[in-house]
């Protein structure tokens, strides 16, 4: 029984990675196109001005600067800021496929995790980290849960 | 140090891990004084929730005393007595600023895993998987806990450290189903579930003017202890048609606002259950909600459910038509407990909320995987057992 119950667990979890590589493929050839050029946004609670002062995007997003588009305009019902931005080169399909995810080789991941990270620092003034030293122990299925954990913390719809 | 940890389905064992650090400026390290089993530890543990590793440590409803500041943290200092809201709020995104701390937008670490299952990530939980976030559990001698100027509390001194350790999580999430169901004065509220968290709804039903509240469980002490100290009538669901009982008791019309407090690994004594848990087993769904299809076609038309009990995915056979047709409002959150904790401590500091009759066991952190035995099988009268790592 406790067999059949790890199997069905390790079912779960590759389930859920399906789930997220399921999400993250093209499902059409127009798709990737489309994808690569879409706005990834967030909303962070705080005003325009604080958000981009002087049209300045905020750290760590003002690393990536030359490559990025922006754009920040206010969020309906006082909810803040929605801040936009886009690599400008859109990257080609072979970048965000899913062995390039996987391997956190994704352009747009960074961008991603620069995007939450500005929004945190913005509304808390830090980025909450990780524990560590880890208590876990490198099992198959752990190594794999922490391979989704590493790209899922540079991931998000956004 | 000493902490409980998660090796496998069903399997937990203590083991020596290194001692959590400080990460962020505005992070606390807490030396427990108190922890306690949750009915929600029991999905982890047996492989219900997904993306666990072996070696997590567990545990997420906590009373503790702060032994380490980080340089931003203003509200606590060394020697503080504190009890911790199980979810992690950074207190200032859109979420937290209006009170859906559970829902906090900043520190929930892994959102990714959360986004695939549920469209958004939650906010962090304490030893609740990697996809709430891989924080560290509580059932170990010490804690890091983040963002500690808004999810940690100052405990009054009329407050005892058992019952303080309640309002880290069974207490504020009873209380949320009471409050979010819209409970007032004069309404009639029934209540699945007799554990803490139960208990602490029906409690709470009853603060905010309800004029009866009528509890379902099947565990003859636990039907007991609710009738004894919360004051609340109770429904043995193995002995009655409880849907019968409630129209009856209702004047025909059904409860006005029904709280699940079960959740996923619900139990029924009908066919349901059979069918409910092969389908589980099977991974053919993932929870069982045979408690909130109960509520659903128990509750008055126009009337409230407010699901507390925690679930992971998907349900099967979900009463879609009831809802509609007896334009039912159907609720359900992760406990928001920031919102709830200073006043609880209050009332609790005024002795019109007492905890301390949940904890019918104690026992040291070595002992920590026996209680969660006895507290998943419910011998000799466990509802809740309080691990006491310093012991």
């Amino acid at each position: 029984m406790k067999r059949a119950r790890q199997v069905l667990l390790a079912s779960a979890v590759l389930g859920a990675g399906a789930a997220v590589a399921r999400k993250r493929l093209p499902r059409s050839t127009a798709e990737p196109r489309e994808t690569a050029a879409r706005w990834l946004t967030v909303t962070i609670n705080r005003a325009p001005t604080d958000v981009m002062p002087g049209d300045t995007l905020p750290p760590p997003l003002d690393g990536l600067a030359d490559r990025l588009e922006a754009r920040v305009r206010p969020a309906p019902g006082d909810r803040g800021t929605e801040l936009a931005v886009r690599l400008k080169d859109a990257p080609q399909a072979a970048a965000t496929s899913l062995p390039a995810r996987l391997a956190g080789q994704d352009p747009r991941q960074e961008v991603r995790a620069a995007l939450r990270e500005a929004k945190s620092l913005l509304e808390t003034g830090e980025v909450m980290r990780p524990d560590t030293p880890p208590t876990t122990r490198e099992t198959p299925g752990g190594k794999l849960i922490g391979m989704l954990a590493r790209r899922s913390s540079g991931e998000g719809v956004l | 140090m000493k902490a409980l940890c998660w090796q496998g389905v069903n399997k937990l064992s203590v083991e020596q891990v290194p001692d959590p650090e400080l990460r962020n400026d505005q992070d606390v390290i807490v030396r427990l004084i108190a922890g306690t089993t949750c009915g929600s530890d029991l999905h982890l543990i047996g492989g219900y929730i997904p993306a666990m590793r072996s070696g997590d440590v567990i545990g997420h409803e906590f009373l503790g005393e702060v032994v380490e500041t980080g340089s931003a943290v203003r509200r606590h200092k060394v020697g503080d007595r504190v009890v911790v809201a199980s979810f992690v709020g950074c207190g200032r995104c859109w979420y937290c600023a209006n009170d859906l701390w559970s829902l906090c937008d900043n520190t929930n670490t892994n959102p990714g895993i959360a986004q695939a299952m549920f469209g958004y990530e939650s906010g962090g939980i304490f030893g609740y998987s990697h996809a709430m976030g891989g924080l560290r559990g509580s059932h170990a001698e010490y804690v890091r806990v983040p963002f500690a100027d808004y999810g940690a509390f100052h405990v009054p001194e009329a407050v005892d450290d058992t019952s303080a350790m309640f309002v880290s999580d069974s207490v504020p999430t009873g209380w949320m189903g009471a409050d979010l169901g819209g409970v007032k004065p004069g309404d009639v509220v029934a209540v699945w579930g007799c554990g803490a968290v139960g208990q602490m709804a029906a409690r709470a039903a009853i603060l905010l003017g309800a004029e009866r509240v009528i509890s379902i469980d099947r565990i003859p002490e636990r039907l007991a202890m609710t009738e004894q100290h919360i004051g609340a009538e109770t429904i043995d669901y193995t002995a009655t048609d409880v849907a019968a009982e409630l129209r009856e008791r209702t004047g025909g019309r059904g409860p006005d606002v029904c709280i699940e407090a079960v959740g996923m690994e619900a139990h029924s004594d009908g066919p349901m259950h059979l069918y409910d848990q092969a389908k589980q087993q099977l991974r053919l769904q993932t929870d069982r909600p045979t408690a909130v299809r109960q509520a659903i076609h128990a509750c008055r038309k126009g009337g409230t459910v407010f699901v507390l009990g925690v679930f992971a995915g998907a349900v099967d056979k979900f009463p879609l038509g009831a809802v509609i047709n007896k334009g039912l409002t159907v609720r359900g959150a992760q406990q928001h407990g920031q919102r709830y904790i200073p006043m609880i401590l209050e009332r609790m500091a005024k002795g019109e909320l007492s905890t301390a009759h949940l904890a019918t066991h104690t026992v040291p952190l070595d002992e920590a995987p026996r209680a969660y035995d006895m507290f998943k099988h419910k011998t000799d009268g466990c509802v809740r057992a309080v691990i006491r790592p310093g012991t």
